[in-house]
């Protein structure tokens, strides 16, 4: 045996202290857990409630070690969780001290004495870490023999999450991811001593008031023992049957990272992936829970073609795409009958005939969808018709989406900037509702001493989670606010580091993202659109827009126009500018356009969705990608189905601009559609359905997979771009109201019934309750009585299409108090109900516009107080 | 060479005329089985006819030749098949695999899976021996009724498995059925108030030390 030449022991480095564990001399940084430091040496301790991203709570003492301190051993073993480390200390784990091995076995004794042994009959059993570590640091043998703490069973904490007493080790990691992460303390710890155990209110009271949190997944998932089970995956599986395949969630831009555990064709439950830089270890119960509309009965599994009789009828794809492809031809082309006009006398002429095809993908698309719609749209279609913003939207975004947004570096504002900045503006962006994981930033954040502060018309849940900064505005007047911030708002924002962060419903308030550009320029902040759906940041860098190209490229630049069009290997792309969704669906329903290819989008997702109805059903050719039944499908000529998410692989793009990309979690490996153990099975995405389609117009769109139709948005690259100031900014409209209206703010809530979460029995339970709310004075004036309903009405709807529903005459919604400004009520834009969702948009009526309420028993009540 | 030779070469021949005869008449006359037998899976009832199986798989598990394919079901209040939360929607055993070894029956928490003594599992087409549950499930008996139905023995499933034993007892004494065919089943997977299909030669065999050793121990 070498011996090693005696050496100098290098220096500690500054702001560490050398220690030694289990005879290994490590340098470890001031302040660091002892159990972190094991970690990194590869020494496992176990442990139940220490979590790297939870406070240290030394609750269930499993992670004894012995300690020396200064020459002189500590008295007792010592919880490594919660101790720091320090120089000159000596640590020996189980693995080299008798003691400390003794100690964790008699923790584990004692963990055990209540713990009933229903491993085979535990969700948690084959994953479960108390499962694991009885073996490893317990003993075989009890010595209790004594009748085990019985409770009743299980109990649910929310409609998602059920608890099973008898199992909890009282760890506390789901009290504290209540209280420190997700700021909903909907679990509490309950009696003193042996009667400790974990509750709500309402077992602590025998009733509570029922107490909602978007949040409640994570618990079941850091639960280091079965006391936390799903609902939804609760005696389906257990974990050694399952197979593990790492996900992107679909259905917000946070962008998360999920695992999706599935087996039989189906997916059982999914789990939060865990990636630091994004969601760390967390996820929202809409990405948790809302997994079953794949196997939806009301899935299309065939290419569908709309017989004479009016009835879909399920065809080949050749049949179908080959349909498809002469009615799209025939539309764009403008060979199909001319409109026909009546004139004031009643005469019927045939007019122009219609002609063109405009493009609606929607905003759930992956990057190479959209990219495969929008090529679809200007080689295929031969126009600049697409749209992907299936929701409120304006010209005025679409030049904030070109200067501020499209082909924006990943790094420029990314969840690391949230959680270093000093400031956080959110504007138009209740971050709670619309991207949970960056409400989880910005909370912690804020916890660490970031200002986050919210232009918002009341203090929501997320503003009061994260530290109630409110510049309370009226609905429509935000863009003045941005421009008369308090002055410490404004300074603070000039800092290094300040964020701004504005969500997608800043179109619907004419100036508001010129003023919100203009607050970047002026302050230095960097400025970042945060959208709601899953493609919608996609659908930008991809070109899926009327007025831009893939890459950041403007469609009013020739030089793009020749870069994109050598790439593509065509002389020429279009060049007169596209219409917006709006504008396609009133050509539509003027009969001005032929046809539309819709993509996953509902209408009542849109500012006016009778309009939506009247262009659906006036258009010639109606061509849907569809992956359910829908409102679309229903006025559809041809049907052509697409796989959901679990089924293909493909890329998202998040709200940061970073690249989500994911595979196939579910092959069925029998060709283009199958059926699974029971659950359909369409493997072909967007951009393959959109190929196959385009090659039957003798067109070449090179998108047979998302792989091919990355690689060449990848060679297409991405333009700089100077950001801009948008150069329209409308007038703001004069806030004149008919007399007994009201303001109205709205935006829509995380869990609202979209058409993602169907098949999923339980989630609704977690959703909050739709409310009217309003501030005191104003419901007084009004006659409305907190905890009544009242009725929102119908507006009139001045140059809007159709008539409202008259089915629609209001929507009553129970009133709640809240600190509104004067003469504004608040209410969610989409609210589900038992006959499905009412929109506020069905009904006319839009944020910042006027609005008539009434309540419903308020003269009584009135004269009573 | 003597004159019995010819006669001597029968001998084996006729001691044999005079020996037990082992050959069995097996297609006429049924052979009787040791009485713990690994023979046909049966899926046992509860007294009152709710299913014992509560889809929890781990047969499906156990079973080292992949014979069984089970999926869960949630009872409702509308339709519950059996006490607690899940019952067995599907349940299939495939016979051309089950090599017999009685590992499912160990696993099973609920002693709903049990074998019986049929032995005749044989066929000339493959499709026929997947046993489906309704193949599977004991027949009912007096006082039993189809599921779905509520729980006729108690408020929750706990007082089905703690009284559900002596519950059975005392119905079987009251039918005056207590020499039926309950106790010809292999001892160690008796069943309290699950019945055995295959009667006949087999169903007059009765062991009372061996249908003593039932369930009970479960409490």
């Amino acid at each position: 045996m070498t011996q090693a030449p005696e050496q100098e022991a290098p220096p500690v480095p500054e702001g560490h202290v050398r220690l030694t564990i289990d005879g290994q001399t490590v340098d470890a940084p001031k302040g660091e857990l002892l159990i972190r430091t094991c970690e990194r040496l590869g020494i496992v301790v176990p442990r139940f409630c220490d979590h790297p991203l939870l406070d240290p709570a030394g609750a269930c003492r499993q992670c004894l070690v012995e300690v020396e301190m200064g020459g002189r051993p500590m008295p007792k073993p010592q919880a490594s969780c919660t101790m720091t480390v320090a120089d000159g200390m000596v640590v020996k784990t189980q693995h080299t001290s008798p003691v400390a091995d003794k100690a964790q076995q008699g923790v584990m004794e004692l963990l055990l004495i209540n713990h009933p042994l229903d491993c085979p009959i535990c969700d948690k059993g084959g994953e479960c870490p108390l499962q694991n570590q009885a073996m490893s640091s317990g003993r075989a043998e009890s010595r209790f023999v004594e009748e085990k703490r019985h409770f009743a069973k299980p109990l649910p904490i929310s409609d998602e999450v059920l608890l099973d007493r008898e199992r909890c080790v009282l760890c506390q990691r789901c009290t504290r991811f209540s209280e420190q992460i997700a700021g909903d303390p909907f679990i509490e710890l309950l009696e003193r001593g042996a009667h400790q155990q974990i509750g709500t209110e309402e077992t602590a009271w025998g009733e509570g008031e029922e107490f909602q949190s978007y949040f409640s997944g994570n618990t079941i998932q850091i639960c280091p023992v079965g006391a936390l089970t799903s609902a939804s995956y609760r005696f389906r599986s257990r974990p050694f049957d399952l197979v593990s395949t790492p996900g992107q969630c679909e259905h917000c831009a946070s962008g998360c990272s999920t695992r999706r555990d599935w087996r039989r064709g189906g997916v059982t439950r999914v789990l939060a992936g865990e990636d630091p830089n994004v969601n760390e270890e967390w996820l929202c119960d809409k990405g948790r829970f809302a997994f079953r509309y794949p196997t939806s009965p009301q899935r299309v599994l065939a290419p569908m073609v709309r017989g004479d009789d009016g009835e879909l009828v399920a065809v080949s794809w050749i049949e179908a795409l080959e349909r498809a492809a002469e009615l799209l031809l025939a539309a764009r082309d403008g060979s199909g009958p001319g409109r026909v006009l009546v004139g004031d006398d009643g005469v019927e002429a045939e007019g122009d005939p219609k002609k063109g095809v405009g493009v609606l993908p929607g905003g759930r698309l992956t990057v190479e969808d959209a990219y495969a719609y929008g090529k679809f749209a200007r080689l295929a279609l031969r126009s600049n018709d697409v749209d992907h913003r299936a929701r409120v939207h304006s010209d005025e975004e679409l030049d904030f989406l070109a200067g501020h947004v499209a082909g924006v570096a990943p790094g420029h504002v990314s969840y690391a900037h949230l959680e270093a900045a000093r400031t956080v503006l959110c504007v138009a962006f209740d971050p709670e509702e619309e991207s949970p994981i960056v409400f989880l930033r910005l909370r912690k954040a804020s916890r660490h001493g970031t200002r986050v502060v919210h232009v918002g018309s009341w203090t929501t849940p997320a503003v009061a989670k994260t530290g109630g900064h409110l510049v309370r505005v009226a609905p429509g007047d935000e863009p003045a606010a941005l421009d008369d911030l308090p002055d410490d708002v404004a300074t603070a924002l000039g800092e290094p580091g300040a964020v701004v962060l504005v969500g997608e419903r800043a179109a619907e308030v004419p100036g508001l993202l010129t003023a919100v550009a203009g607050l970047g320029s002026r302050t230095g902040a960097r400025v970042a659109w945060v959208p709601r759906r899953a493609g919608e940041r996609g659908g930008v860098d991809a070109g899926a827009l009327p007025t831009l190209l893939p890459g950041a490229r403007l469609l009013t630049d020739a030089d793009a126009r020749e870069a994109v069009a050598a790439v593509w290997g065509v002389p020429t792309l279009p060049e007169s500018p596209g219409r917006d969704v709006t504008a396609m669906l009133r050509a539509a329903a003027d009969g001005v356009l032929a046809g539309l290819v819709v993509g996953g989008l509902e209408p009542a997702d849109l500012p006016d969705p009778a309009l939506a109805r009247a262009a659906l059903a006036e258009a010639d050719v109606v061509v849907s990608l569809e992956q359910v039944f829908s409102e679309v499908t229903g006025y559809a000529d041809v049907v052509l189905p697409v796989a959901p998410a679990v089924n293909r692989g493909g890329t998202y793009r998040n709200w940061e601009g970073r690249d989500r990309t994911f595979a196939t979690t579910i092959d069925p490996g029998q060709g283009s559609s199958g059926r699974v153990g029971g659950t359909a099975a369409i493997t072909l995405p967007d951009c393959r359905v959109l190929d196959s389609l385009a090659v039957e117009m003798d067109v070449d769109l090179f998108t047979q997979t998302p792989a091919a139709a990355a690689a060449e948005l990848a060679e297409l690259g991405t333009v700089a771009v100077t950001p801009s100031t948008p150069r329209t900014r409308p007038d703001s409209e004069p806030a004149g109201r008919a007399p007994g209206t009201v303001r109205l703010a709205t935006w829509r809530q995380l869990l609202d019934g979209g058409a993602l979460l169907a098949q999923e029995p339980d989630l609704p339970g977690t959703a909050r309750p739709a409310r009217l709310r309003v501030a005191a004075a104003t419901a007084e004036r009004l006659g409305l009585v907190a905890g009544e309903p009242a009725r929102l009405h119908a507006a009139e709807q001045p140059g809007r299409h159709a008539e409202p529903d008259p089915t629609l005459a209001g929507l009553d919604l129970v009133v709640e108090l809240a600190d509104l400004p004067e003469d504004v009520v608040w209410a969610p834009s989409h609210v589900p109900g038992a006959s499905g969702v009412t929109t506020l948009a069905a009904l006319g009526l839009h944020h910042g516009g006027p609005v008539r309420v009434t309540g419903s028993a308020a003269p009584e009540s009135g004269d009573q107080q | 060479m003597g004159m019995f030779d010819g006669i001597a070469g029968f001998g084996v021949t006729f001691s044999t005329m005079f020996k037990k005869v082992v050959t069995e008449e097996y297609p006429l006359v049924k052979k009787v089985t040791a009485p713990r037998y690994h023979g046909r899976h049966q899926l046992n009832r509860h007294p009152d006819g709710l299913e014992k199986c509560v889809g929890c798989e781990l047969c499906a598990w156990a079973c080292p030749a992949d014979a069984i394919y089970v999926e869960g079901g949630d009872n409702t209040p509308e339709a519950r098949y059996s006490p607690g939360e899940r019952y067995g929607a599907i349940y299939q055993i495939n016979y051309l695999r089950c090599i017999g070894c009685g590992l499912c029956i160990e696993a099973c928490p609920t002693r709903s899976l049990t074998m019986t003594n049929e032995y005749e599992l044989a066929d000339d087409d493959r499709q026929d021996l997947i046993y489906t549950k309704e193949m599977l499930l004991a027949p009912l008996l007096p006082g039993m009724e189809q599921p779905p139905h509520p729980m006729r023995l108690g408020d929750d499933e706990q007082d089905y498995y703690v009284q559900g034993p002596e519950m059975a007892r005392q119905g079987r004494e009251q039918a005056g059925e207590h020499d039926l065919d309950t106790d010809n089943r292999a001892g160690a997977n008796v069943e309290p108030g699950a019945a055995l299909v295959g009667k006949g030669p087999l169903a007059k065999r009765g062991s009372p030390e061996a249908s003593g050793a039932t369930g009970e121990g479960r409490s």
